[in-house]
């Protein structure tokens, strides 16, 4: 094997020779490397389609599972050997140090070419995902790097069927963070499936929650001031957070094995009718859709925890692309990027993988499980749009942390006292 | 008499012990086996603890070809014969090398590669990971050296105490035919180990085919993942086809166990190699 | 002269033969053991230029490591379970098998089994086991009038005890095979003499079989160690972790290269590396004092 790879590489390389030497312009093609599987066909078809329109080939290569993405793209970003258009899975930080290594265009420019053109196109709060403030924590000229391809959104579900069982009004979700452990509580009676079951193996299902719930409790400037530094977790508001999922655990409402549950193992369950509530992104319309097609569901907002603040929704960018800067097909990759997040091309991704789009103007043909979202669009809030993130030490402790609440193996207070720990190790470098 | 009574009731005693320890290892595998043949609905029903009356291959077929199980087992079948080929063949001749010929810092080569087996290296594969995405040598070619260096140290160390053992009769009637040091290796020495060689290669091959850490970090094409991988794939993928996953974890499993039936002896003694030479 | 350079093309074409287990040992081996160490001093993401931060990161682990020792606490309770549950169980079934059939074959396949699959297909075979739902195991127990033992094997607490049973029923009929290999040297005659002796059976036992064995146990113990610390991937695909209750070692060290602090996991790597062979000194040690003192010679 080893002496056939070697031959293909010398192969390739005095192809190379031959072809580097000859004076020809460079070749016009996109490549884009994703990740979504969900969305292999509908890609190849647009892909097709443009070509048909441009004569410009594009062509989607799709790597799956997402680990196996982002490590090709760390990789490739190393040899330099990005394609036009790729996505970059997973926090600020990385996005970030993509940005500085010189690997993504800074696209602020497209965006606001004849009167902010493009960017008006997109929900704000989606493209601020992709963007960098002016004078951010981490050094990147203010600007947006990214085109946004669709919108998540972070919400509780309920199983109507089970509402209906349990003699509940199907049209009346719970309100408040009562209501929803008494209506739990209620519906697990009645039908003697749990209430609430969530991919809880996964810290980040428990941090998202956990984050709407402190936003809703202490407000956004003091949840901001926390990561500052400059509230202490063991605050009496954060470790009313973190006893909100005490109370859960005490209530009894819990599937069992919550804490190892990853996501896809939890939508099989609900999309089973194992449980009356679920916490899920706005891409789980598609999942249940296939699971289960005649499953009745619907979302809800965040129970409430409290009146002083306004709620806020876990949401932005879903996915998004970025361009290479150092391709030599830039001006084509932007164009491309804009035809796919134009109306018709994003109104027909709605159609076929059920997301939520970026840009306005397919509210009409959204299904009506899709549309009521569209409520909590002006509420979204997302790591990527805060002033600071957290330090990874601090969101893997409250992961943790969190999910030994569940357990019933660790007081709210023992957590919030752990985090804060490392929490002031962290701001005393 | 009383002896012989208490005896039997012993041997009735102890042998209920074992049998229902050696139940409990394979009942599991039969029920795997069992819910693989089943679909999905019937599953659900009994949850594959009833045998089934009708055999279905559908969940075969599709982890085959629908969740191309076929390639990852493929790729593992061809990762764990490279690699072994190459470990037969490298370390029987630093084996060799190291028992019958000379050559200054012998000992300490030797004694290097006698510390890398003792030295635990529980991160081993992140500088391996690091190096290897640096000189851009992720993927098969990567894979297999470093899986082949990983089983080289025992493998040597197995061969040399054989090797050693061996009269010099042979090879000095060999040596004053005129053979060189190569032919000496392959056409006398080699066939004389061919035991310890069966333990070389089932020890290895065993260990590549079970691989999975640098395996899951290294691969950043689907289509070339090896089994392991590819397990842990179809599980995330199809969480919700249980007999799907049985049927996939039955084609991971059962050629493996057909083989050990095989040459269980083999498989033992090459499993506690690593036991015998501490 | 002549013959001087004639020896050293000789010690050359000797050296040859080592020569490619000896490149690729340098590269993938000694060249990886010392980038550890280097790496450990370094805060590096893939990304951005390695950075030196000295001592850093063993401080953080070290000292602010709660985390990390959580996983080392873990890592310790498996193994403490299999040198205790799993060993006892392999001694049980090696004497039992010793005594009930001299050879042991179809005991021997069949506890073997075990050991010669891959830890994902059991780590993932048991997931499916144990899951609460649909509850298969729960419901077997139920099936066997033993329901009152039924409960949530992968979600709580117990998750951990749950790892350190499933990774000892994986791992006895190693530790069996090893056993019964050793017991089967034992010549026939000691225990003929102990008996003209007449000594009891667990006289025999203690003085005979348990001495004699010792070289054996002491090995047995010490790869269980090494083995059990290291664990990962049957863990990985039984728990996920757990919410750190079933995190092990290993696990954290792939999850932070994984996160990219590679750094860390380097260092977190040095400190188990040292761990262990700490254990496994101190290990040998008191075998070997165990062995002078019942009188028996070293090997």
């Amino acid at each position: 094997m080893s002496f056939s790879h070697r031959l293909g590489r010398l192969i390739f390389v005095l192809l190379f020779m031959v072809i580097g030497c000859a004076p020809k312009a460079p070749e016009k093609k996109i490549t884009v490397w994703h990740w979504m599987n969900d969305r292999k066909e509908a890609f190849e078809t647009l892909a097709k389609k443009y070509e048909e329109l441009t004569g410009i080939p594009v062509k989607f290569k799709l790597f799956f599972p997402p680990d196996i993405y982002a490590q090709k793209v760390i990789a490739a970003a190393r040899a330099g050997n990005l394609p036009e258009v790729f996505g970059i899975l997973g926090e600020k930080k990385m996005l970030a140090s993509f940005i500085n290594a010189g690997h993504i265009l800074d696209l602020t420019d497209y965006m606001q070419e004849n009167s902010r053109e493009w960017e008006r196109q997109f929900y704000p709060k989606t493209l601020a995902v992709t963007s960098f403030k002016k004078a951010n924590t981490y050094q990147i000229p203010q600007g947006i790097y990214g085109v946004p391809i669709d919108t998540t959104v972070m919400e509780f579900l309920y199983n109507k069927t089970l509402f209906r069982k349990a003699g509940l009004n199907p049209e009346q979700p719970p309100k408040t963070f009562q209501d929803f452990i008494y209506l739990a509580k209620r519906v697990q009676k009645a039908t003697k499936e749990a209430g609430f079951v969530c991919g809880w193996g996964e810290g980040w299902l428990l941090n998202a929650l956990a984050t709407e719930w402190a936003i809703n409790l202490m407000g956004e400037r003091k949840f901001y001031k926390t990561i500052k530094g400059e509230v202490s977790y063991t605050d009496p508001d954060w470790i009313k957070v973190f006893s909100l999922f005490s109370q859960l655990k005490d209530s009894n409402i819990l599937i069992s094995d919550i804490t190892t549950l990853i996501n896809k193992e939890s939508e099989d369950l609900f999309s089973q009718g194992k449980a009356a509530f679920s916490f899920n992104g706005s891409w789980s319309v598609n999942v249940y859709k296939q699971l289960a097609p005649d499953l009745e569901f619907a979302f809800f907002p965040l129970p409430s925890v409290s009146k002083r603040f306004p709620a806020k929704i876990w949401g932005g960018a879903g996915s998004s692309f970025m361009i290479s800067a150092k391709s030599p097909n830039l001006k084509e990759a932007v164009d491309f990027l804009k035809w796919l997040t134009a109306q018709e091309q994003q109104s027909f991704l709605v159609k076929e993988t059920n997301n939520l789009p970026a840009v306005k103007g397919c509210e009409e043909i959204l299904p009506p499980i899709l549309a009521m979202l569209l409520d909590d669009f002006d509420i979204l809030t997302h790591p990527n749009t805060w002033p600071d993130n957290e330090d990874t030490r601090v969101l893997e402790i409250m992961n943790q942390g969190l999910q030994q609440i569940v357990m019933g193996s660790k007081t709210a207070q023992e957590v919030a006292r752990e985090i804060q720990e490392v929490k002031e190790r962290v701001c005393a470098r | 008499m009383y002896y012989r009574a208490k005896k039997i009731i012993t041997l009735i005693l102890l042998h209920t012990f074992l049998i229902s320890v050696a139940l409990s290892c394979i009942f599991p595998f039969m029920w795997m086996i069992n819910s693989s043949l089943k679909t999905e609905t019937e599953f659900r029903a009994d949850h594959g603890l009833v045998m089934s009356k009708r055999i279905s291959l559908e969940n075969y077929k599709q982890a085959l070809l629908g969740e191309r199980l076929w390639a990852y087992f493929f790729n593992s079948v061809f990762y764990t014969a490279i690699t072994v080929f190459f470990i037969v063949i490298i370390s029987s001749l630093a084996a060799y090398g190291f028992s019958r010929l000379d050559f200054p810092g012998k000992n300490i080569v030797f004694f290097m590669f006698l510390a890398a087996m003792m030295i635990p290296l529980p991160a081993g594969f992140v500088p391996l990971y690091v190096l290897l995405n640096k000189i851009h040598l992720v993927n098969r070619t990567g894979y297999v050296l470093a899986m082949t260096n990983m089983g080289l140290s025992l493998s040597i160390y197995l061969l040399k105490t054989f090797f050693d053992q061996l009269p010099h009769d042979l090879e000095d009637a060999a040596r004053i035919d005129g053979c060189g040091r190569i032919r000496i290796w392959w056409n006398v020495c080699l066939p004389l180990v061919a035991p310890a060689l069966a333990v070389v290669i089932i020890f290895n091959a065993l260990n590549v085919w079970n691989e999975f850490v640098l395996a899951s970090l290294m691969f950043t094409e689907n289509n070339l993942m090896p089994l392991q991988v590819g397990l842990m794939e179809v599980y995330n993928r199809n969480i919700i086809q249980h007999t799907l996953i049985m049927a996939s974890l039955t084609i991971g499993a059962v050629p493996i166990i057909l083989l050990y039936l095989r040459m269980q002896k083999q498989f033992i003694k090459g499993l506690t190699a690593g036991a015998v030479v501490g | 002269m002549k013959i001087d350079a004639l020896t050293r093309t000789e010690q050359f074409k000797n050296f040859s033969f080592v020569l490619p287990a000896f490149i690729i040992f340098s590269v993938f081996y000694i060249y990886p053991f010392f980038y550890t160490f280097v790496l450990s001093f370094h805060k590096y993401d893939f990304i951005s230029e390695s950075k030196f931060i000295g001592w850093a990161n063993f401080k953080e682990v070290i000292f602010y490591g709660k985390h990390w020792w959580n996983t080392v606490y873990n890592g310790a309770f498996i193994t403490f379970w299999a040198l205790t549950f799993q060993n006892i169980l392999a001694f049980t079934l090696a004497l039992g098998v010793d005594k009930a059939t001299r050879t042991g074959k179809f005991y021997r396949v069949i506890f073997f089994l075990l050991p010669v699959l891959s830890e994902i297909i059991i780590g993932l075979l048991m997931r499916e086991f144990l899951l609460s739902n649909p509850g298969i195991f729960n419901k077997l127990l139920d099936k066997l009038n033993l329901s009152f033992i039924a409960q949530d094997w992968l979600g709580r607490d117990r998750a951990l005890l749950t790892a350190a049973l499933v990774h000892c029923w994986k791992g006895f009929g190693w530790a069996f095979v090893i056993l019964l290999a050793g017991l089967q040297t034992i010549p026939e005659q000691l225990y003929e003499a102990a008996r003209i002796d007449g000594a009891s059976a667990w006289q025999t036992f203690l003085k005979v079989t348990v001495p004699l064995l010792m070289p054996v146990i002491a090995l047995v113990l010490v790869l269980t160690i090494l083995g059990t610390m290291q664990a990962f991937a049957m863990i990985l695909a039984l728990t996920r972790g757990t919410g750190g209750i079933t995190e092990v070692p290993v696990m954290l060290i792939y999850n932070h290269l994984r996160g990219r602090q590679v750094g860390l996991a380097c260092a977190e790597g040095v400190i188990l590396g040292i761990i262990l062979i700490a254990v496994s000194f101190t290990m040998l040690y008191i075998s070997k004092q165990i062995r002078r003192r019942w009188g028996v010679l070293p090997r």
